[in-house]
């Protein structure tokens, strides 16, 4: 598979990177030449039942192996500093962002990308 | 209260003792530049503890809570945690002083500590050579005699392979073994808190104390921790490792690898024989496909794990007028090349019509190589015995090709994907630089394979510094 | 139920809907931290480092949160899957802490169930069925008019546990669709998992519609219409989308797949701003958190912990009280209401007079003073004793409205207070023979006159016969002894 600039514009958008024209060309060659490397799991047998990764006898977990779950009751890991202290901006409480300047009215969670 | 098994140095090494190698090292044309940050009015919170009063260096990217904790990045110029990492509590409560946060690759991506926005650290028996990465500051702090424990983090190799570059004792536990909460992520099926040592014992009491299940990591095991510091009883006498059977792997003695470093595992091997282990050779046919499968898994995990530096909550925030600007100088400005590839590559394997091709795929092959694991070790063979990395520490600037950098995680990524425990150590000099030698263990056994290291480590003495 | 629309032009249209919802669970803290779910704070008082997103922060999932997902599950018959994954779903928004979404993707919690929202004209059930269920994390909240140029991001609700049910597209009607999240919101409400309140926020309801000829079966291109904030503003959204992919597909065009949002104070459904191309979400599982594992025993406990759901208690409620379907359906509202109903059906001996007086003086009483149903101050025991009253005829339905007004002021014995109060009736035959008496004896001729076959007179002569025993006399016995001295 060949990664084109376009492909790596993209990318970069994708993951708000914000590259200028000038990073691209050597970030494409950068980028295929790595994943040409990569190219060689393509002709990997892998069996079917191969599973994951992780012991099979699920250690994280209590005696039968099953995931500790958290119980509700617990309180959370307290913050030792205020939020105003490693917040960049914030007001009334509110972490303060600059405006979306496509956002309408009605209300950020109907604009929301998801 | 030290044990009798070698800790006494541990306990000898006072803070003064730290601050006055730490004037002497850090700073100046020659200097190490190990240390992003210090705190010269540290002290024990717990007198009686086991680690009371023993200085500690803290990689860069573990939480504290009084020092900042900047990855080594720009993005996290200047941001004081508001908690603390469950490891670093745990040394802490134990009465470790923490002297200082390390200089790193930044955000753990690199194997050199050449990334670092805050310029590389050198490594102390060279100061042309890196000292490896990413976790170079606290390699370089423990190397040049500031502390003797210091705490790294491991995602394909980087406590191991700094420790071999350096020539100390380097572990990396079983993924699980150690919580991650507050270990600043980079790839989070990857990553594990690992501890430095000058000496096998005092890398080990290190584990010990900060190993054990946390509420707080979901991934973290809910495995007893054993005494993991050997008694002298258990590495001395004529066969203290009567009965172990170490595997060395021929896929890591390929005829291309450096015959001096070759030369030095042998000689290795030769001691564990005298000290009673069966020596066996054994196969792990995947190892080849290691590197692509950890640098297409990596980098994905990262590119989601690094989504939260935007400026919003906390870091730095570039200015703009509006939200989509901000997100993009913000990040462009906060991360170095590097992090920006990986997460461009993260990215773009993970990206519609590449998922199950690369990402889904690599995973596959991951839980093949796992597997490979699993049956060496069922089938007779308690531990791996193999070269640390593949060369001794390259000259800085001197690997320009990022392909060629991830190379030299060769030998070390393969634990990582496994997710299984392994340890370098000194085992000789090559053309006067370091050379380490690494075991690799089945899951949850960190006990006998600090045990076998100890053993060799006595057995060696001073040829580990030949 | 469901009837195609047929246009101008003769094609018919079949509508096509299904609906994605989200409801929040009534959990004490979040779904991935120990925070609270309590609403109404000051700006992000509610926050800690892991739904703050901060560097080295870790996800570890809340028990009650997986009890109260299988429970909403198993109320809408779905499968629980012994194993399902937590996955990332990845994009960039300011009230979206890690960049990443907590959710589920290829490997949901629970898959194939059904919800039935009426009968057919042959009596069978209507049955949308459930695609799946999974669990995630919400998101913060944005504000974007409180400061100028800016938006202000509050993380209070970053965190709090999800289910999304997602239905098949069986929907075909803007009723239908209206049904299908009102039987929903109600089976939530019964199983006590959510408040399941479409106004306040633990509801929210998406709708996703296309069209397409009537009997043809692929699908159109589909539109989703976002922010419905009540059950008749999903109604009226649809049949105005509904209209709108008629009219355009009628003229020739296509669909945009886009999504819509709902303007409840326009009455429109406009596209939503601000959509840059399509979304890459890069689902992959969370390698923060292992597989999500539900035992059988887990299963079992909370179908143990369901109650008798909506339609079981409409099925029985029918059979039993022989109720109309109007009252069923008012009765079932809440499982509040419905199960006082049934206590109230124990203590008074009958359901037509107990779904009366609930549905009628106990909720508009309810309504007015704001007080929740089981605060009201009448207890049941005194309501059913009430209506034993009324239905014996010992108190005339007027007097058994004005004792409950008494009844909320004083805990008394009702039959104590009709006594008090001079309205138990009198049913005795010798005082209201007396009575009887008395008034015929003081109207001489209108006596005259019944008893000489005057039917008309006997309502006079009742309302005297009342008057004289100030009310309490038994209307229905007076009307029976003066007919029978009829002649």
């Amino acid at each position: 598979m060949s990664v084109t600039p376009e492909d790596v514009r993209h990318v970069a958008r994708l993951a708000r990177l914000g590259l200028d024209e000038a990073e691209l060309p050597p970030l494409v060659d950068q980028l295929n030449g790595i994943l040409g490397h990569m190219d060689v799991l393509q002709q990997v047998h892998v069996p079917d039942t191969i599973g994951d990764w992780r012991q099979p006898a699920a250690s994280a977990g209590d005696s039968q192996g099953h995931p500790k779950r958290r119980d509700d009751a617990l309180p959370p890991d307290q913050l030792a500093r205020e939020r105003e202290a490693f917040a960049p901006a914030m007001r009334d409480g509110f972490f303060l962002v600059p405006r979306l300047a496509t956002h309408g009215a009605l209300g950020a969670s109907s604009e929301r990308d998801a | 209260m030290s044990r009798d098994s070698g800790l006494s140095a541990l306990h000898a090494h006072s803070v003064d003792a730290a601050w006055a190698a730490y004037d002497r090292v850090q700073a100046g044309p020659e200097g190490l530049n190990a240390f992003l940050a210090i705190d010269r009015d540290a002290r024990t919170a717990a007198p009686d503890g086991p680690l009371a009063g023993v200085p500690v260096a803290i990689k860069d990217n573990l939480a504290t809570l009084r020092l900042p904790t900047t990855c080594g990045s720009r993005m996290l110029e200047g941001y004081v945690s508001p908690f603390e990492a469950t490891a670093v509590r745990r040394l802490r409560e134990a009465g470790a002083v923490v002297i200082g946060k390390t200089n790193m690759d930044e955000f753990a991506m690199g194997s050199s500590n050449e990334n670092s926005a805050y310029g590389p650290v050198r490594n102390p028996l060279d100061p042309t050579r890196v000292p490896g990465g990413s976790s170079g500051g606290s390699a370089a702090a423990v190397a040049a005699g500031v502390v003797r424990v210091a705490l790294g983090s491991e995602t394909g190799g980087s406590v191991r392979q700094p420790a071999a570059f350096c020539g100390i004792v380097g572990i990396k536990p079983t993924y699980g073994r150690v919580s991650r909460y507050g270990l600043v992520a980079y790839a989070s099926s990857l990553d594990n808190v690992g501890v430095f040592g000058s000496t096998v014992a005092e890398a080990a009491l290190g584990l010990e104390i900060i190993a054990g299940h946390d509420r707080f990591d979901a991934t973290s095991a809910d495995v007893p921790v054993s005494s993991l510091v050997p008694t002298r009883e258990s590495i001395s006498g004529a066969s203290p490792l009567a009965g172990l059977v170490v595997g060395v792997p021929r896929e890591y003695f390929p005829d291309s690898l450096d015959a001096d470093i070759a030369a030095r595992c042998r000689r290795a091997l030769d001691h564990l024989r005298s000290l009673g282990a069966e020596v066996r050779e054994v196969s792990l046919p995947s190892t080849d496909l290691a590197i692509p499968v950890y640098y297409i898994i990596a980098p994905a995990e990262a590119s989601s794990n690094l989504a939260r530096y935007d400026g919003v909550r906390f870091g730095q925030r570039a200015a703009a007028e509006d939200l989509g600007p901000m997100y993009e100088r913000t990040r462009s400005r906060g991360f170095g090349a590097e992090v920006k590839r990986r997460i461009l590559l993260g990215t773009y394997v993970l990206s519609a019509g590449y998922y199950d091709a690369y990402y889904k795929r690599a995973q596959a092959v991951r839980a093949v190589i796992a597997q490979e694991f699993r049956a060496v070790f069922a089938s007779g063979v308690d531990l791996l015995f193999t070269p640390t990395a593949p060369t001794p520490a390259f000259r800085l600037g001197e690997v320009s090709d990022p392909y060629a950098m991830y190379l030299s995680d060769i030998y070390t990524v393969t634990a990582n994907l496994a997710g299984i425990p392994a340890m370098s150590q000194p085992i000789g000099r090559v053309r006067g630089m370091p050379v380490g030698g690494q075991f690799l263990a089945p899951a949850f056994a960190e006990a006998r394979m600090i045990q076998a290291a100890a053993a060799l480590e006595r057995s060696l003495g001073s040829e580990a510094q030949q | 139920m469901s009837t195609p629309h047929t246009s101008a032009a003769g094609q018919d249209w079949e509508l096509v809907i299904g609906l994605e919802v989200h409801c929040q669970l009534r959990t004490r803290s979040k779904i991935f931290c120990g925070c609270a779910t309590s609403f109404g704070e000051a700006p992000n008082v509610n926050t800690c480092p892991v739904c703050l997103g901060l560097p080295g922060a870790l996800p570890v999932i809340n028990d009650h949160a997986v009890a109260l997902a299988v429970r909403a599950s198993l109320a809408l018959e779905c499968t629980v899957h012994d194993e399902s994954i937590f996955a990332r779903k990845n994009y960039f928004y300011p009230d979206l802490p890690k960049g990443y979404q907590i959710s589920q993707f290829d490997r949901p919690l629970a898959t194939s169930g059904q919800v039935v929202i009426g009968r057919q004209a042959d009596g069978s059930p209507r049955v949308i069925r459930v695609h799946r269920v999974h669990m995630e994390e919400d998101a913060g909240k944005s504000v974007h008019d409180r400061f100028p140029q800016a938006s202000a991001i509050d993380l209070n609700r970053a965190g709090t546990p999800l289910v999304e049910i997602v239905s098949e597209p069986d929907i075909r009607s803007a009723a239908e669709a209206a049904a299908y999240a009102r039987r929903l919101r109600q089976i939530l409400e019964y199983a006590d998992v959510s408040d399941a309140n479409m106004e306040e926020g633990s509801l929210r309801v998406d709708v996703n519609i296309s069209i397409r000829p009537v009997g043809t079966s692929a699908l159109g291109t589909k539109t989703e219409i976002k922010n419905l904030n009540s059950f008749s503003a999903i109604e009226r959204a649809v049949e105005i989308e509904f209209a709108r992919q008629v009219a355009v597909l009628t003229s020739g065009g296509h669909i945009e797949q886009q999504t819509m949002l709902y303007d409840d104070k326009r009455n429109v459904v406009r596209p939503a701003r601000s959509k840059e191309g399509s979304h890459d979400y890069r689902y992959f599982p969370d390698p923060d958190l292992p597989p999500l594992r539900v035992t059988e025993a887990e299963r079992q406990a909370q179908r143990d912990a369901l109650p008798e759901l909506p339609e079981a208690r409409r099925t029985r409620f029918a059979r039993d009280y022989g109720l109309p379907e109007v009252d069923i359906e008012q009765l079932l509202a809440s499982r509040l209401l419905a199960d006082r109903f049934e206590i109230l059906v124990k203590e008074s001996g009958d359901a037509r007079r107990a779904a009366n007086w609930l549905l009628g003086p106990v909720l508009a009483s309810v309504n007015a003073s704001g007080r929740a149903l089981d605060a009201h101050p009448v207890s049941l025991a005194r309501l059913g004793a009430l209506i034993r009253l009324e239905a014996a005829g010992d108190v005339s339905n007027t007097a058994a409205r004005q004792l409950f007004t008494l009844l909320e002021q004083e805990d008394i014995e009702p039959r104590v207070l009709a006594e008090r109060e001079g309205v138990l009736q009198v049913r005795d035959d010798s005082a209201l023979v007396a009575w009887i008496d008395e008034v015929l004896a003081e109207n001489p001729t209108e006596a005259a006159r019944f008893v000489g076959g005057e039917r008309k007179l006997q309502g006079v002569l009742v309302g005297l016969v009342m008057k004289k025993s100030k009310g309490a006399a038994d209307p229905k016995k007076v009307n029976q002894l003066l007919a029978a001295r009829a002649g």
